[in-house]
């Protein structure tokens, strides 16, 4: 029977994972919710808003705020890269066959996964943590990084922030509707188009900002998109497709059965992982939370 | 146009290969070959039946183990380890198609993607049984011995490297199971796979248990598919982990989509235009995935049809031009 | 032939369909008519297996087939065509009709013989009585409209059906092409000797040519019985032209 201490540990890199893992799966969460879309192309803007983060902070140097301004610069370039790409390209494929736009999404993980090749090389990057959160405290013997502490208190404060605007503000209100039922919302004269956009940019902005947020604990590196959208999906299906706290509640999950499988059974927790959404699928398609499609 | 067989010309062609004396040509013709199969296997499903799976590799790699595990670690002989890919493959199809079967579209999708990742999984972890994450290299070539033997008695069989047998074989197997594979498309079966894709409620009110079919073409497209998995172990010298992750999912189903969907052929023109460009474009750049991707969206906004259906559009016009041959 | 009795579906908190009964006699001609909203695909989608009843029974040749799969309905000998068309826009329309026939024949599960010349008489004179023989090899999704409502009638005729359900077969139909589709309709009926139990909105047609009119309104049998004597009834007056002046 592993120490207390040992199984904190667990627990607490268990829920950083499941932090990050929120902000990423949230903004695909968001896309499926309004555009019935499962975007592949998610994993590839966090890598991006990864990669520019790591390239602001080379160009502004180690100051107090350079990360902080990298972090947010490169969510907000990454935003306006999926507002472009939804606004000129995806628009076109509404209405076709769901394969294409599905395809369509896999092309932009080919292409912008090699353009970030071309710019940035194969080698991995690494940002230092921000001035201010580079030290680590002591919990029952076991060091916690100042930085884990700080995502574990952002994250849900960015969970609580989304929630409160889809819930009270307007523009909530019409993604919600949307959500529902998107000819509805057209035929009352509400900006359907504009709306898409504004969804795909603001699920952009979350994916950015988890792949900027966790540059001082992973190396960036091609074919961490590849390997976090599938990871993704896993939380967004547990969670349930379109559900905000189902994808909160999935990421949750995901990340204490990782570290405990790892614990427990270090061979099977990626099996145990995906034998999770199976199982998920096969007896509540529609997630934990979430609702079935029309 | 009409009555020529242009199946067997060109499987008859394809034979002639090793003798335009480079290796390399052979190697992906038979490259092609395989791959032209696994994804007329998907076809079957998503072209005909109108199912989008994500795991489709699943059924490849566990061929491709299948046959490696028994060749390698038992020592069963080729002519025994290459149906027995199709079997396992199948019989997993069997069991995880039947819970795929009974979602819909989007979930579907995410389960055969679970499923297909589970098989990743076991295969990347088990190390036992497949190797782990190395994968299992050097998988044996089948026993070409007897072939040494009867070219006493038949000249033309004789003089060829074991790698071009080996080549020689997959064509003859692969171009039976291309046959069997067209019979079932143009059969009654094929017909109410066709009408599923079409209209799955106007189906099931002429009568069409569709989750039945439905499950029957995913056992099938699971079988070929190992069938093709089993010959690309040995032919790639080794079995990998990476045979079913989801990514080598997609790379087959871009190229039934570059060939084109709504034919037979169109996968396996899609297989050798995709194999070929591969080659042609990796010898001047690295950035294969930009090029694909690129060729991807082309497809998706300006030929959704495919080489193949472009090519029958194509057809069709001119037919339009010179006026209505026959009623 | 098909007896409905006390079905009863809700949706949510809505009630679609409270409590509906009614008989159809073999070889008889039968509407159910009623306003928008009464009800009508509801109770068709109960009858023929697309929905399951919350309550209730449906009685097809004293067996009874609550609830049970489509498919295997319409081997029992229930055909139906549907109010939106509902074809294989991509087969052509000889093909269209053509699976029709494999599947009831049974032929669905061969895998290995050509299915091209299948059944190919049988589809024809199909083609032939729907008038679309001349539109065989065409993609069924490029007919006209009225075209594709043959279509989903020979479709349904292939199946060799002993009743056929009719969910608005005249739905968006120009007033001549829908005389010249009743007539059809009920000369294939008597040549095949079919039950036939249709819904529609147009009454002219629903007059005409039906044995007994069962009236719905709000998801509740208010009439039933022969034309003359719904025509008279108090009760439908007052929904029909009531529902006019409202």
């Amino acid at each position: 029977m592993p120490e207390l201490s040992f199984v904190v540990a667990q627990c607490l890199s268990g829920l950083t994972a499941s932090m990050f893992l929120f902000l990423i799966a949230s903004g695909l969460s968001l896309i499926f919710g309004v555009l019935r879309v499962l975007n592949f192309a998610h994993g590839t803007f966090y890598m991006l808003g990864a990669y520019s983060a790591y390239q602001v902070v080379q160009w502004l140097g180690t100051g107090p705020v350079s990360f902080w301004v990298a972090a947010l610069g490169a969510a907000l370039g990454v935003a306006i890269l999926g507002g472009l790409v939804e606004r000129f390209l995806f628009r076109h494929l509404y209405g076709k066959e769901e394969l294409y736009q599905l395809l369509f999404t896999y092309s932009l993980v080919l292409i912008l996964g090699d353009v970030a090749k071309i710019l940035w090389g194969t080698q991995q990057k690494s940002v230092g943590r921000p001035p201010g959160l580079t030290g680590s405290f002591s919990l029952l013997g076991i060091t916690v990084p100042h930085y884990n502490l700080f995502i574990l208190l952002l994250a849900p404060a960015i969970a609580l922030g989304f929630w409160f605007i889809l819930q009270r503000t307007r523009a909530g209100r019409f993604i919600r509707a949307a959500a529902l039922d998107r000819e509805t919302l057209g035929a009352l004269g509400v900006n359907v188009s504009a709306l898409y956009t504004g969804v795909f940019v603001v699920a952009s902005f979350l994916g950015g900002l988890g792949g900027a947020l966790i540059t001082p604990m992973r190396a960036v590196v091609p074919g961490m998109d590849t390997d976090v959208i599938v990871d993704a999906f896993v939380v967004v299906v547990i969670g349930g497709l379109g559900s905000f706290w189902g994808t909160f509640l999935g990421a949750l999950i995901y990340g204490q059965v990782l570290s405990f499988g790892i614990l427990f059974f270090p061979r099977f927790s990626i099996f145990a992982i995906f034998a999770l959404m199976a199982t998920v699928l096969v007896i509540r398609p529609w997630g934990l939370l979430g609702r079935p499609l029309k | 146009m009409r009555r020529v067989p242009w199946g067997l010309l060109i499987v008859i062609a394809a034979f002639f290969v090793p003798s335009l004396g480079s290796r390399f040509y052979t190697f992906l013709a038979n490259d092609v070959a395989i791959w032209a199969l696994f994804a007329t296997s998907l076809n079957l499903l998503v072209g005909y039946t109108g199912l989008v799976s994500f795991g489709h590799a699943a059924y490849f790699g566990i061929g491709a183990y299948t046959t490696g595990i028994l060749m390698k670690k038992l020592g069963v002989p080729f002519l025994l380890a290459f149906p027995a890919a199709g079997l396992v493959a199948g019989l997993f199809a069997v069991f995880f198609g039947f819970f795929c079967v009974r979602l819909t579209r989007i979930y579907f999708a995410m389960l055969t993607l679970a499923f297909a990742q589970i098989v990743w999984a076991i295969c990347f972890k088990w190390n036992e049984l497949t190797g782990g994450e190395q994968g299992m290299p050097e998988i044996p070539y089948p026993d070409f011995g007897w072939v040494e033997k009867a070219a006493a008695v038949l000249p033309f069989l004789g003089g060829y490297r074991t790698s071009e047998y080996f080549y020689f074989t997959c064509l003859i197997l692969i171009a039976v199971a291309l046959w069997v594979l067209r019979r079932i498309v143009a059969s009654p079966f094929g017909r109410m796979l066709t009408t599923i894709r079409e209209n799955p409620e106007r189906a099931e009110f002429i009568g069409v248990n569709v989750r039945r079919y439905e499950l029957a073409a995913f056992t099938l497209a699971g079988l070929f598919a190992g069938l093709a998995g089993g010959l690309f172990g040995i032919f790639n010298r080794g079995v990998f982990p990476d045979f079913a992750y989801w990514t080598k999912s997609s790379e087959v189903l871009i190229m039934t989509l570059l060939g084109g969907m709504g034919t037979f052929v169109g996968p396996s023109v899609g297989a050798l235009v995709l194999i070929w460009l591969n080659q042609q474009i990796v010898s001047y750049t690295e950035y294969w995935p930009l090029v694909l991707g690129t060729i991807l969206v082309l497809l998706l906004f300006v030929f959704p049809g495919g080489l193949a259906g472009a090519a029958q559009s194509l057809v069709r016009a001119m037919q339009r031009k010179r006026g209505p041959a026959r009623a | 032939m098909l007896d409905v009795r006390g079905v009863v579906k809700s949706f949510g908190g809505f009630l679609a369909v409270g409590g509906v009964s009614f008989t159809v006699a073999p070889g008889s001609i039968g509407a159910i008519i009623g306003p928008n909203g009464a009800g009508k695909t509801t109770l068709f989608n109960l009858i023929t297996g697309h929905l399951r009843p919350d309550a209730g029974q449906v009685m097809f040749k004293g067996r009874d087939v609550t609830g049970i799969a489509p498919h295997d309905l319409c081997r029992l000998g229930m055909g139906r065509s549907f109010q939106r068309t509902n074809i294989f826009p991509r087969l052509t329309v000889f093909e269209n009709v053509q699976a029709a026939y494999v599947s009831h024949r049974g032929r669905g599960w061969n895998l290995f013989h050509p299915v091209a010349r299948l059944y190919q008489e049988e589809t024809e004179a199909i083609l032939r009585a729907v008038g679309l023989l001349d539109h065989a090899r065409e993609e069924s999704g490029f007919l006209s409209h009225g075209g594709q409502k043959q279509l989903e009638l020979g479709i349904a005729l292939a199946l060799e059906p002993e009743i056929l359900l009719l969910d608005e077969p005249t739905a968006g139909m120009s007033a001549s092409e829908t005389r010249e589709s009743i007539a059809l309709i009920e000369r294939l009926a008597r040549e095949r000797r079919l039950t036939l139990l249709f819904t529609e909105h147009d009454m002219e047609v629903v007059f005409s040519i039906s044995q007994r009119i069962t009236v719905l309104h709000q998801g509740k049998v208010i009439a039933d019985g022969p034309p003359a004597e719904v025509r008279r009834d108090p009760e439908v007056r007052r929904v029909y032209l009531g529902e006019k002046h409202a």
